[in-house]
């Protein structure tokens, strides 16, 4: 068999060796190319933290930043994360990057069963680093993608708007623009 | 669910990706953004035995003017239609309808190229692609081939796409001075597929329009264009007399599926709403 013929698929179900830094940890897995990113996350990692839910895009529980941006790590499969960097809920917690908000929201019951929690945050840490004083409407928005079945979304909203708020009278403190 | 196994192949080169899918046979399934693929995937109603990835594919991306066209490589994200200067300036229609598409994580990992080949009759840009006589730039082994997006579109998830083809790049005719957009949708949930939709591109002459171009998306197996609407709206002034004549002729252009959720004639009446909404707009020099 030449070199160029390795990736036509036989029947026996072969796996890929995977290369991505996760959290800021270089990790090498070995995935089936079926594999979806979440389950790769979840269950090889065993970073439970990023909640597998309707695993097709629509409830947004599975949300992780890949190379800076929101993604569902449900809509991909692992062999193509091959190179990226990845954070995960866990990341972001542990980088405090989110602290402000992940306090705001136990303040105020912003969440109830926090299956849909990990992605809420990811949500929310985009548009603020996106856009730093967001209308009600604009975080609502980007939230349109993210289901929640306990809470009715008004504290979560109500949360990452007085995050918005506390930020920008924080940087304005510093001396810088709001 | 699970998508059935595969194997997975990153084509660094358009040829690569060629060879790649001629040696699995037509069995195999090119990947880009995925946001539409990989669901389809794993609810087992595609199986391909070979997934190519293309987005590693340099000849795909980029956005640039290229003498009066806009190129935009297949690869350009939705996000990046939000954020890319060179389509807010040339092509603001496109800008216009990026807010509509999906929810802001799918926007980040979809493709102006996947939606085209896709062409899911409810998606925005296939249908904006027609509004702006956008031409689809084709690559197979053969060659290369610029399809107008008119000619492009054919039935239901059917396209000028031959099997092992792949979308390079779309380009779009420079929007000019004298030249007016408008887009909107109807849907029950911000970032839920539209009930209607439609988006217009107008060239004016101070108040008089000399030409312009409208087509819908949810209205049938194909995003349509309202050509009986626009020949009533051609070389007119946009008073009530003209929007309520070109109102009129959509019974004519679309002709709505019935379907559980949207009967025809609601369908049909939302469609004369919006169009009314949209032609207000561009009055208003939208």
């Amino acid at each position: 068999m030449s070199e160029r013929d390795a990736y036509v698929p036989d029947e026996a179900e072969e796996t890929v060796r995977v290369r991505f830094v996760v959290n800021g940890r270089k990790v090498a897995c070995d995935a089936s190319p079926r594999e979806t990113l979440v389950d790769c996350l979840r269950t090889t990692l065993e970073l439970t933290g990023t909640h597998a839910g309707c695993e097709m895009g629509a409830c947004g529980a599975c949300l992780v930043q890949l190379d800076g941006r929101a993604v569902h790590s449900c809509l991909m499969f692992a062999v193509q994360a091959d190179g990226a960097a990845i954070d995960t809920i866990e990341g972001l917690s542990e980088s405090g990057a989110i602290s402000d908000l992940q306090a705001e929201f136990h303040r105020r019951n912003a969440l109830q069963c926090g299956f849909c929690t990990p992605g809420m945050l990811v949500s929310a840490h985009e548009l603020l680093s996106q856009t730093a004083r967001p209308t009600r409407d604009e975080i609502r928005d980007a939230l349109s993608g993210n289901y929640c079945r306990c809470t009715g979304y008004e504290a979560i909203v109500d949360a990452i708007e007085a995050v918005a708020k506390a930020r920008a009278s924080a940087s304005c403190e510093d001396g810088g623009v709001a | 669910m699970k998508a059935r196994a595969f194997s997975y192949f990153r084509a660094r080169t358009i040829e690569e990706a060629f060879d790649a899918h001629v040696r699995c046979a037509d069995e195999a399934r090119y990947i880009a953004g995925g946001q539409s693929l990989v669901p389809a995937l794993s609810l087992r109603l595609q199986a391909p035995r070979l997934l190519i990835d293309i987005t590693h594919i340099a000849e795909l991306r980029g956005v640039r003017r290229e003498g009066e066209f806009l190129r935009i490589g297949a690869l350009t994200r939705h996000c990046e239609m939000l954020s890319e200067p060179l389509i807010a300036e040339f092509a603001p229609l496109l800008r216009a309808a990026a807010p509509f598409v999906a929810h802001p994580a799918i926007r980040n990992r979809g493709t102006l190229g996947g939606s085209i080949a896709l062409a899911d009759p409810a998606a925005e840009f296939p249908a904006m692609a027609l509004a702006l006589d956008a031409e689809i730039e084709i690559a197979g082994r053969s060659g290369k081939r610029r399809v107008k997006a008119d000619d492009f579109f054919i039935d239901l998830f059917e396209t000028a796409l031959e099997p092992g083809e792949l979308i390079v790049a779309v380009h779009v005719p420079l929007f000019k001075s004298g030249q007016r957009i408008a887009f909107d949708e109807l849907a029950r949930r911000r970032g839920d597929y539209a009930q209607v939709g439609c988006g217009m591109l107008a060239t004016y002459t101070d108040k008089r329009v000399d030409d312009i171009r409208i087509a819908f998306f949810s209205v049938g197996s194909v995003p349509t264009r309202a050509k009986q609407a626009e020949s009533v709206l051609a070389g007119a002034v946009l008073d009530a007399a003209h929007v309520a004549a070109a109102q009129a002729a959509l019974a004519n252009d679309l002709m709505p599926p019935d379907s559980d959720d949207v009967p025809p004639a609601m369908r049909l009446h939302l469609a004369r709403v919006l169009l009314g909404r949209l032609l207000g707009r561009l009055g208003e020099g939208a």
